[in-house]
């Protein structure tokens, strides 16, 4: 049951003269809530980016779902990226686009579903985030940036991914709909088997969503896995981030 | 209330200079005057005195550590007397960051900067290379499988682009037409020989005025908009946002953009065309008594239909420029919003002035063909 989906092995990111990452090794197991963690500037979002094939390694492999990333097929790029979701940070709606067609818009290009279908697939979506489906026809420009980032989430789960990668899902968030947000996450990891990579500083949503986390520091994992000992890790930022706050 | 000097010392070879109230940032140039003022030469020891000092911020103490270094380096002995530990902390925190090495704010000499310059613009030369060689691989891809062509984008694209630019070339072209005539008219009455009107503007008007106003228009008008729009695209992660769900961006975005413009630019010069000859033709009716009639046998006889097609023939090739300028533009914009106005400009000047070199080399190998 618990197998691995995403592994990691000897990552090193090069941006001119500045290494970011040098050698990180880490592996994010089938059905888990796995955060990238660490101090700013060390590179989280990149690593996440690596793994979306935003961005290229400059050496080390990524395995995720038993393909390597860096020498993937075109035909089996594609193929992952239907199996997966992203999150960003700002939503990244397409703005020419309503909230529904946003939504709709990888079922048209991957399916050939009927209108009406897509149309309660969508609904369903709408739904699921928790927005309105009186919102449905707005336009990005006309929501705010917690519907945004619901409409994104939607969009995400759109073709019911394998795995959801979430950028800072609870920034700019008020805490209130932060823990609306966690909660949501939760349930849809039990609802749909998802396995969820996320990047975070919400303290909170840390505790309360994370089954394991990888945190990297000074261009190298200093801790990888659960969350219950952490505070009596031996490192500065762990120290200060997760030291005196633990309840 | 300003209680605040330096007091300097003097006896045998040792000299005190002590500080009294406080020495902050307004009082540095003074005391350095004073300060440099004093011969040096024989002294052995500076004491530096600041049990009187009840406050000293940074700056003064960044000047202190600069002056013991100085006077170190001299071979003096220097004594800092003070017993305030939040005085001294504050030298000794400044002393630290004189201690760090100040690699990345090392000025770059002459060669440097050409060298540095030389490998930015290589490195844009090759990307822009590499743009093409996309738009070229997406090419094959919409060739090899048809289905895949974004039939709707393109379509929008037509109208976005082209169809509601008809109004502003019109009038544009028609202007142009109508001053041109003009001009001539002044200068061939001289010599009676007004017919020729209809052969000056015939050329002239069809194989580079219209293509050129039209492509013009286009940059300004087209262009810009794809670099703005695309540039957003980027700064909101759209881009990425399409990358991670599998659409390629080239697909999706350029080439759409670039075939519109490529189908829609001759028809545009064809309106052009249409529409500068329209206002010379009425300035040679008012200005220099030649019938529409007149106008248009003449115009039959003496213009080759070769003129029309070469300003029609370059027509796509402009279009490809101004798309692929303006959309390469809108991929280089970077995450910041001043980078979106920085690639308007430079997507309209670049594509204008490749429109002409375009234009140029159309010239010479179409004159030299004999055409």
């Amino acid at each position: 049951m618990m197998g691995v989906v995403i592994e990691a092995k000897n990552i090193k990111t090069v941006f001119g003269d500045k290494v970011v990452h040098n050698g990180l090794n880490f592996k994010i197991n089938e059905g888990e809530i796995f955060g990238l963690l660490g101090p700013s500037g060390c590179g989280k979002t990149t690593l996440l980016r690596e793994i979306v094939m935003l961005q290229e390694i400059h050496s080390g492999s990524i395995d995720v779902l038993g393909m390597d990333v860096a020498k993937i097929s075109h035909k089996n790029a594609q193929n992952l990226r239907q199996q997966w979701g992203v999150l960003f940070q700002a939503g990244a709606l397409f703005s020419s686009l309503s909230i529904a067609q946003n939504i709709a818009l990888p079922l048209y290009e991957y399916t050939d579903l009927s209108k009406k279908m897509i149309d309660e697939i969508v609904k369903f979506k709408i739904d699921i985030v928790g927005l309105k489906l009186s919102d449905a026809n707005l336009f990005p420009s006309e929501i705010s940036g917690g519907m945004k980032k619901k409409a994104g989430l939607a969009r995400a789960l759109a073709m019911d991914p394998k795995l959801l990668f979430l950028d800072e899902p609870t920034s700019g968030l008020d805490p209130i709909s932060a823990r609306d947000f966690d909660s949501l996450i939760l349930k849809l990891k039990e609802l749909l088997g998802l396995t969820i990579i996320m990047v975070s500083h919400d303290l909170k949503s840390i505790y309360d969503t994370l089954d394991r986390a990888a945190i990297i520091d000074d261009k190298k994992i200093v801790y990888e896995g659960a969350l219950d000992n952490i505070a009596s890790i031996d490192n500065k930022f762990i120290q200060t981030f997760f030291g005196e706050s633990y309840e | 209330m300003n209680n605040s000097y330096l007091k300097i010392e003097e006896s045998n070879d040792e000299l005190f200079i002590i500080f009294y109230g406080k020495f902050d940032l307004y009082l540095v140039s003074t005391y350095q005057k004073q300060i440099d003022s004093i011969k040096r030469q024989n002294l052995k020891t500076v004491n530096l005195d600041l049990s009187n000092l009840d406050f000293l911020d940074t700056a003064g103490a960044i000047f202190l550590n600069t002056l013991q270094n100085d006077l170190l380096s001299q071979s003096k002995k220097v004594k800092i007397i003070s017993e305030n530990k939040i005085i001294l902390d504050t030298l000794e925190l400044t002393q630290h960051t004189k201690n760090i090495n100040l690699d990345t704010f090392k000025t770059e000499n002459f060669m440097g900067k050409i060298g540095k310059n030389f490998i930015l613009n290589y490195k844009s030369f090759l990307s822009f290379i590499e743009f093409f060689g996309l738009i070229f691989v997406a090419f094959l891809k919409y060739i090899f499988f048809p289905k895949t062509i974004r039939f709707r984008e393109i379509f929008f694209e037509i109208n976005e682009s082209a169809i509601k630019a008809f109004f502003i070339i019109s009038i544009t072209s028609f202007l142009i037409g109508l001053v041109v005539a003009y001009q001539s008219a002044y200068q061939l009455k001289l010599y009676g020989a007004n017919i020729f009107v209809v052969d000056m503007l015939g050329i002239s008007i069809l194989r580079e005025l219209s293509p050129l106003i039209t492509a013009i228009v286009i940059a300004g008008r087209s262009g810009s908009a794809y670099t703005a729009q695309i540039g957003a695209m980027k700064i909101t992660q759209e881009l990425d946002a399409m990358k991670t769900m599998g659409f390629d961006p080239f697909a999706f975005l350029v080439l759409p953009r670039i075939i519109a413009l490529m189908i829609m630019m001759p028809i545009l010069i064809f309106l052009s065309d249409m529409m500068a000859i329209l206002g010379g033709m009425i300035i040679a009716n008012v200005d220099l008594a030649i019938t529409t009639e007149l106008f248009l046998n003449r115009f039959n006889e003496v213009i080759d239909i070769k003129h029309f097609y070469i300003g029609i023939i370059k027509g796509p090739f402009f279009a490809f420029l101004i798309a692929s300028i303006g959309i390469y533009r809108g991929l280089k914009v970077k995450d910041d919003t001043q980078s979106i106005g920085f690639n308007t400009t430079k997507s309209v000047v670049e594509s204008i002035f490749a429109v002409i070199i375009c234009d140029a080399v159309f010239s010479i190998a179409l004159t030299n063909l004999g055409i």
